[in-house]
């Protein structure tokens, strides 16, 4: 297994495995904050949750082609605008979902995997008449293409750090929001007692309705960045699906830290087998080694602890 | 369809009577040739397909939604086109060639629903249809046991031959070894990295190209990698890559992966220009997606492309272009489900009959000199003769020849030596 390669080679490998890894928290953090808010502040199990990604990645798509027509020489900047726009769309279809559909159902949390499944369905078939059913090609700033050479061996992609710097900055402003802001306490009240916050004067639907529309909206700049990385068709949210509810429920779903903790545990295998062995059998392993920390440990690496 | 099925409730006498009285007054105001290129139905129909004098009923089968529609979408197009194209040019046996869509939806158990609807409630004559081989493997069942006529237009694993499917794309020895003798002499590959989505097209491709290139190239095999359906991050494939240093990326990476694999090798600096890629799963449509600038370079072995430099095909990319939009793309198996209503119309011909076991029997030497992709020729094997070429991806998404076989190559579903 190691024996193919020389001393520098395995310094290398490591070092480049250890970054792709990296780069492979970062989308998975990206993919599930949005849901990690969503699934673990309000109990809603939001299956639509790719297709709220796919419409940012859409949204970056009609942003792209709105630069290159009408604003060719701004067009260097426009991933910003489209990621602000990606927010605004998916953050706004989100806050109309939830007031159309999810609210109805907060007291019978599992007919939300029903409905926000076939909410699902209806966006990819939106998204096939709208955009047609084949894929989109997002053309990308030049300045975001390409690598930096560290070393002979070593090299980084630059969307891989721009994909960094993203979670990172998204982490922090979800985190003050949560954490600090008044808002973020009102929403953590709401979560531990619905009745009681609602009692001391938290308007308890309004902070659903903008939990909700925050949780969407992450997921659309998250859509908005993955155009550098996967592809953009109607079906292309369903490929995120599986690996966001992973990374979610393997942290404990309604910790913050948990859904950060596992997404680098669960990318970190996964890249560190993936080099020596194939690419299924990293995922296959990757995959029953959750189930079985999972029925060590059920309620995932980090559970609030509520008194039951 | 109604009327068809009011008529098969009563007797054939008196269907048969009905219709020769309701084609009474019809005679004397059709023009005198058609009428007497139009055999009688009972004729050229003796298996109770959906075939009226005025009339025959195909099938459409393939996936227009769920996963597969981004790949199945150009298939659909190409056979409406070609149906229209025949109805302008009077049918077949001077019918108008009707079709019933159905949606295979992705899922292969659908699949094989849907081609029993059609063969047994629709009576249809043939089916056009199917894309992945799973699909394939599920309607081949009930292709047999209703004996149903299928056209399949993708490129495939091979092993495999029925008197019930003519096979319209290429089997993998017509893709693989020609692309693999092309690289190894004129790009110099000695080593070769192999990278596949995980099932069994580009599994059994692999096996395949790996023999040829550690038996008859006298190469080796740097590396062979499969990931799941879907996958979307290639970065630990691609230091692999890096390290191992490999002549050529061969390439069997299906849909939506593409685009994250092609995205990915950019960024992550290997640059096509220099480092040989051939692939042979993708094709104008999936650069769509992928974008031209992540993809520009790369090699890919087909029969067919939209570029190619012919009148069948200038004539072809205008039609197709006019029906579905300018900015529509055609991808080499879009082309090869063109062939599909063409091959049928011609084997029914030759065959004098609409009956599936005349067909059969018929289509072997079925020459059609019009295919866009040049000359197409089926084999007793029910697979076709087709060149095969390389093409290397242009900044706009289309790609520039630079090599195709000089000869036909005969297909070969069961190579020996590669299994």
């Amino acid at each position: 297994m190691f024996g193919d390669y020389s001393i520098g080679d395995l310094g290398a490998i490591f070092a480049m495995q250890g970054f792709a890894g990296l780069i492979l928290f970062s989308v998975y953090v990206l993919m599930a904050l949005g849901l990690a808010i969503i699934f673990g502040q309000m109990g809603v199990i939001n299956m639509a949750h790719g297709e709220f990604m796919i419409l940012g990645a859409y949204v970056t798509w009609m942003t792209s082609g709105f630069f290159q027509s009408y604003l060719p020489s701004l067009f260097s900047g426009y991933f910003f605008v489209a990621m602000i726009l990606a927010f605004i769309a998916s953050g706004a279809l989100g806050m109309l979902v939830e007031w159309g559909l999810i609210r109805h159902l907060y007291k019978r949390p599992l007919d939300t995997l029903l409905a926000t499944w076939g909410l699902s369905l209806i966006l990819q078939q939106a998204y096939r008449s709208v955009f047609g059913a084949r894929e989109v090609g997002v053309e990308l700033p030049s300045w975001m293409m390409g690598s930096k050479q560290v070393t002979d061996t070593i090299e980084v992609p630059i969307n891989g750090i721009f994909v960094m710097c993203l979670t990172l900055a998204i982490t922090m402003v979800v985190a003050w929001i949560m954490f600090k802001s008044r808002w973020g306490q009102q929403v953590r009240a709401v979560v531990q007692n619905r009745v009681m916050a609602g009692a001391v004067g938290i308007n308890t639907e309004k902070v659903d309705r903008y939990t909700f529309g925050l949780g969407c909206g992450i997921a659309g700049i998250a859509g908005s960045a993955f155009t550098m990385i996967g592809s953009t068709g109607p079906t292309s949210g369903q490929l995120y699906i599986v690996d966001t509810f992973l990374v979610v429920v393997f942290g404990g779903a309604a910790s913050l830290f948990g859904t950060i903790a596992s997404a680098f545990t669960i990318s970190q295998a996964q890249s560190t087998m993936e080099f020596f062995m194939s690419g299924s059998m990293a995922k296959v392993l990757t995959l029953l080694s959750i189930v079985a920390i999972l029925m060590i440990r059920p309620q995932g690496l980090f559970a609030l602890k509520v008194r039951k | 369809m109604s009327d068809e099925k009011k008529t098969g409730l009563h007797s054939p006498l008196r269907r048969k009577l009905l219709m020769g009285m309701a084609a009474l007054p019809a005679i004397s105001m059709l023009p005198r040739t058609s009428f007497a290129q139009a055999p009688a139905t009972a004729a050229i129909n003796t298996t109770g397909l959906a075939v009226t004098d005025t009339e025959v009923t195909v099938g459409i089968l393939h996936s227009v939604t769920g996963t597969m529609a981004i790949s199945e979408t150009g298939s659909v197009q190409a056979e409406k086109l070609a149906i229209e194209q025949i109805n302008a040019m009077g049918g077949v046996l001077g019918r108008k060639i009707k079709f019933i869509q159905e949606d295979g939806a992705s899922d292969w158990p659908t699949f094989a629903e849907k081609a029993k609807k059609l063969l047994v409630n629709d009576k249809v004559a043939a089916i056009m249809g199917c894309w992945t081989s799973a699909s394939r493997k599920a309607v081949l069942p009930v292709m047999e046991q209703y004996n149903g006529m299928l056209y399949y237009p993708t490129f495939y694993e091979g092993l495999e031959q029925s008197k019930n499917v003519i096979y319209t794309g290429q089997e993998a020895t017509q893709q693989i070894l020609a692309g693999l003798d092309w690289v190894a002499k004129e790009k110099k590959g000695k080593s070769f990295y192999l990278i596949g989505s995980d099932y069994i097209w580009p599994r059994t491709s692999m096996k395949i190209a790996r023999k040829h290139i550690e038996g008859k190239l006298g190469g080796k095999v740097a590396g062979e990698e499969y990931f799941p359906l879907g996958h979307t991050q290639f970065n630990s494939v691609i230091n692999k890559i890096k390290l191992t240093k490999p002549d050529v990326i061969y390439a069997a990476v299906v849909g939506g992966s593409n685009v994250a694999f092609y995205k990915q090798l950019k960024a992550a600096g290997i640059d096509l220009s220099k480092q040989t890629m051939l692939t042979i799963s993708v094709t104008e449509d999936e650069i769509d997606g992928i974008g031209g600038e992540n993809i520009a370079g790369a090699y890919a072995c087909m029969k067919y492309f939209q570029s190619l430099d012919n009148p069948n095909n200038k004539e072809f990319v205008a039609a197709f272009k006019k029906m579905w939009g300018e900015k529509t793309v055609i991808g080499d198996v879009t082309q090869a489900a063109y062939l599909g209503p063409w091959l049928w119309k011609m084997t029914v011909e030759k065959a004098g009959s609409f009956d599936v076991d005349k067909i059969a029997a018929a289509s072997a030497g079925i020459e059609f000199t019009k295919a866009p992709e040049g000359y197409v020729k089926i084999h007793p094997n029910h697979h076709l003769w087709s060149k095969a070429r390389v093409g290397q991806a242009q900044l706009d998404g289309q790609f520039k020849v630079v090599f195709e076989t000089p000869e036909l190559i005969e297909p070969d579903p069961f190579p020996k030596g590669y299994q």
